[in-house]
C-alpha cells in the first residue's frame, strides 16, 4: 500500500488514486503520417523498466486532477511528483 | 533417467529412500549450444524437453537467474482450464490441455493433475449473456462447457451461496469439467528431469546480463558465468521479459505488474472444484493439503516488486465472503505476489523477433500455468523449424503492428 503526495490534496491513501500508466507519451501530431510500427509503438509499446518509473495518477476519490510522478518499481519510493506538462525530473541517485 | 514405478519404490524403501538419483545434473557451462534458452520456469523447462523430444534438439542450455522454478511457476495458483472465447486462444490452450491430460504418464513424473471442474461465475444479465455465449464458442471449438443455472451451480458446489438477497447474486455458471488444478512445482521439476535426461544441461544461478549479436544476429549471452555461444536465443522471462528484451534492442507492449494470492490455514475437504468470478473477481480452490488457494486480479501499476496492496487482497476476501460466508472462520496463512507481463490485448506472444536467432515467449500476464505444456511445445517448434507452428502463429510479436489483436480481456473468463 502506498502513500502518495497529491500535488493539491496532500498526502493521501493509494486507494484514492486511479493509475494512468507511463506518463510523456505524446500523441502523434500526424497520425496520418505515420508508418504502422510508428503508430504500433505509441499505442502499444511500453518502457517497463525495474527502476524509476515515469508514470500518471490521478486524485480519483479527491480533486480528480492528473500528476505525473517518479515511482521505483522495485521499492515502490515516490521520489517525485510533477505537474502534467512538465519535463521529467532528475531522480535522486539513490533511488537508481 | 531412472524410470519411476511401484518397482523403484519398493526397492528404494528397501534402502530407506537414501539411494534416489537426482532429478537432474548440476553441469557446468560449456561454451556455446545450439539453443540457449533464458528462464528456468515452467515454460522455459517445457521448452526445453519439448525441444529434445519432439524436434531432437539437445545442445540445448536453459540459464537460469536463481533456482529452478522458483518464480511464477512457484507463485501461481494452478488453475487450468481452456474455456477462452477466441477461436486462437481456444485452439492454443486446448491443445494445452490435452498436453496435461496425458503429463504425468509422458513425463513418469505425477503431476497431480485434478480434473474436477472450472465454475466461471455469472452475476449479472450481461454476465449470463456473454457465458452462453462463451460455452456457444467453445463448443464449436470442440472445448467442453456447459452453462448450468444456480441451482445447478449448488448441486456442482454445495458450499457456496447461491442467496438473492446479495448485491451480486449467482445467476448461473459456465463449467468445463475437464478443467481443475496440478502440482505446479511437479511440473516444472518433471520438465526439467525429462530434459535433462535428454541432454539439456539445466544452469541455475546463471544471470544473463547481455545478448551479444553480430550484423543483426544472435550470438551468445552474456552471463554472470561467462559468455555462453550460441545460435539461437530463446527469451522464457516472464515478468522480466521488458528487461531482457531491451538486451536485444527491443521494446516490448508489455507491462509487468504484481498479482497476488493467497492460501487459509488447511481445512479439511470442503471444496471438490474451481470457483472463479470475474464480477466479484475472487477465485478459489482447495489444495491437496487442505489450504483454500485464494487470487483475483492485478495491482494496476507497474512493478517488480513481488508484493502488492493490501486492499488487493481484502476486495478479494470481500468477494469470496459473499460467495462462501461459511470461510469467513477460515484464517489465512499468507499471502505472496509475482510479476506478470501483461499485454495490452491479454494474449501472449510466442514468436520470432526481429532479431534473427532471437525468440521471445511472453505475455501470459496472469494466466500462464495452464498454458506451461503447449507454451513449451508451441515454443520449441518456432525456435526448432524456425518457424511458428499454425497454434501460436496468431501470437506473433508483428500482432501489434498488424492490428490483428486477440482480444482476450474480459472475454475469456479471464481474471485480469
Amino acid at each position: 500500500m502506498m502513500r502518495i503526495e497529491c500535488p493539491w490534496c496532500g498526502g493521501r491513501d493509494e486507494t484514492e488514486f486511479h493509475y494512468g500508466g507511463e506518463a510523456h507519451i505524446a500523441r502523434p501530431p500526424d497520425p496520418d503520417a505515420l508508418s504502422d510500427e510508428a503508430w504500433a509503438d505509441y499505442l502499444f509499446m511500453r518502457a517497463n523498466p525495474k527502476g524509476v518509473h515515469a508514470e500518471r495518477w490521478m486524485h480519483a476519490q479527491g480533486c480528480r486532477r492528473w500528476f505525473n510522478l517518479l515511482r521505483h518499481t522495485v521499492s515502490h519510493d515516490i521520489v517525485a511528483v510533477y505537474p502534467m506538462g512538465a519535463p521529467r525530473p532528475e531522480a535522486p541517485e539513490t533511488a537508481r | 533417467m531412472a524410470r519411476y514405478s511401484i518397482f523403484s519404490l519398493a526397492r528404494n524403501a528397501l534402502t530407506g529412500h537414501r539411494d534416489w538419483p537426482k532429478l537432474w545434473r548440476a553441469p557446468e557451462p560449456r561454451p556455446a549450444y545450439e539453443v540457449v534458452i533464458v528462464g528456468g520456469g515452467g515454460h522455459g523447462l517445457a521448452t526445453a524437453y519439448y525441444l529434445a523430444k519432439e524436434h531432437g534438439v539437445t545442445d540445448v542450455a536453459v540459464v537460469e537467474r536463481g533456482w529452478l522454478a522458483g518464480g511464477n511457476i512457484a507463485r501461481n495458483t494452478t488453475i487450468i482450464r481452456s474455456n477462452y472465447l477466441w477461436d486462437e486462444s481456444a485452439a492454443i490452450y486446448e491443445h494445452g490441455l490435452k498436453l496435461w491430460e496425458g503429463l504425468s504418464r509422458e513425463l513418469n513424473f505425477n503431476v497431480m493433475l485434478r480434473q474436477r471442474g472450472v465454475l466461471n461465475l455469472a452475476h449479472t444479465e450481461h454476465d449470463v449473456r456473454e457465458s452462453i455465449r462463451r460455452v456457444n464458442a467453445n463448443r464449436l471449438n470442440g472445448v467442453d462447457a456447459e452453462w448450468v443455472d444456480a441451482e445447478g451451480v449448488k448441486a456442482f458446489c454445495p458450499p457456496i451461496s447461491i442467496s438473492p438477497k446479495v448485491r451480486y447474486p449467482v445467476l448461473g455458471a459456465t463449467l468445463q469439467r475437464r478443467g481443475g488444478v496440478a502440482r505446479h512445482d511437479a511440473v516444472a521439476w518433471g520438465y526439467a528431469r525429462g530434459a535433462d535426461a535428454r541432454g539439456v544441461d539445466i544452469l541455475q544461478h546463471c544471470e544473463v546480463t547481455g545478448i551479444r549479436r553480430v550484423a543483426g544476429r544472435v550470438t551468445g549471452v552474456e552471463t554472470s558465468r561467462g559468455f555462453i555461444g550460441a545460435k539461437k536465443v530463446a527469451l522464457v522471462a516472464a515478468g522480466h521479459s521488458s528487461m531482457l528484451a531491451e538486451m536485444a534492442g527491443l521494446r516490448l507492449p508489455v507491462e509487468s505488474h504484481p498479482l497476488q494470492a493467497m492460501v487459509s490455514e488447511p481445512l479439511k475437504p470442503v471444496l471438490d472444484c474451481v470457483v472463479m468470478s470475474n464480477a466479484v473477481h475472487v477465485y478459489i480452490s482447495q489444495s491437496d493439503k487442505g489450504e483454500l488457494v485464494l487470487g483475483a486480479g492485478i495491482d494496476a501499476f507497474n512493478s517488480y516488486g513481488q508484493r502488492g496492496g493490501l486492499h488487493v487482497l481484502e476486495d478479494q476476501l470481500a468477494a469470496l465472503m459473499q460467495l462462501f460466508p461459511s470461510f469467513s472462520r477460515a484464517r489465512l496463512l499468507r499471502s505472496w505476489g509475482g510479476i506478470v507481463d501483461v499485454c495490452p490485448d491479454a494474449s501472449p506472444i510466442v514468436s520470432k523477433t526481429p532479431v534473427e536467432g532471437l525468440y521471445i515467449n511472453c505475455g501470459w500476464g496472469t494466466g500462464g500455468f495452464k498454458a506451461t505444456p503447449s507454451s513449451g511445445w508451441t515454443f520449441a517448434h518456432t525456435i526448432a523449424r524456425d518457424e511458428p507452428h499454425p497454434l501460436n502463429a496468431p501470437f506473433a510479436l508483428d500482432r501489434f503492428t498488424s492490428g490483428a489483436l486477440i482480444d482476450e480481456h474480459g472475454a475469456a473468463a479471464v481474471a485480469h
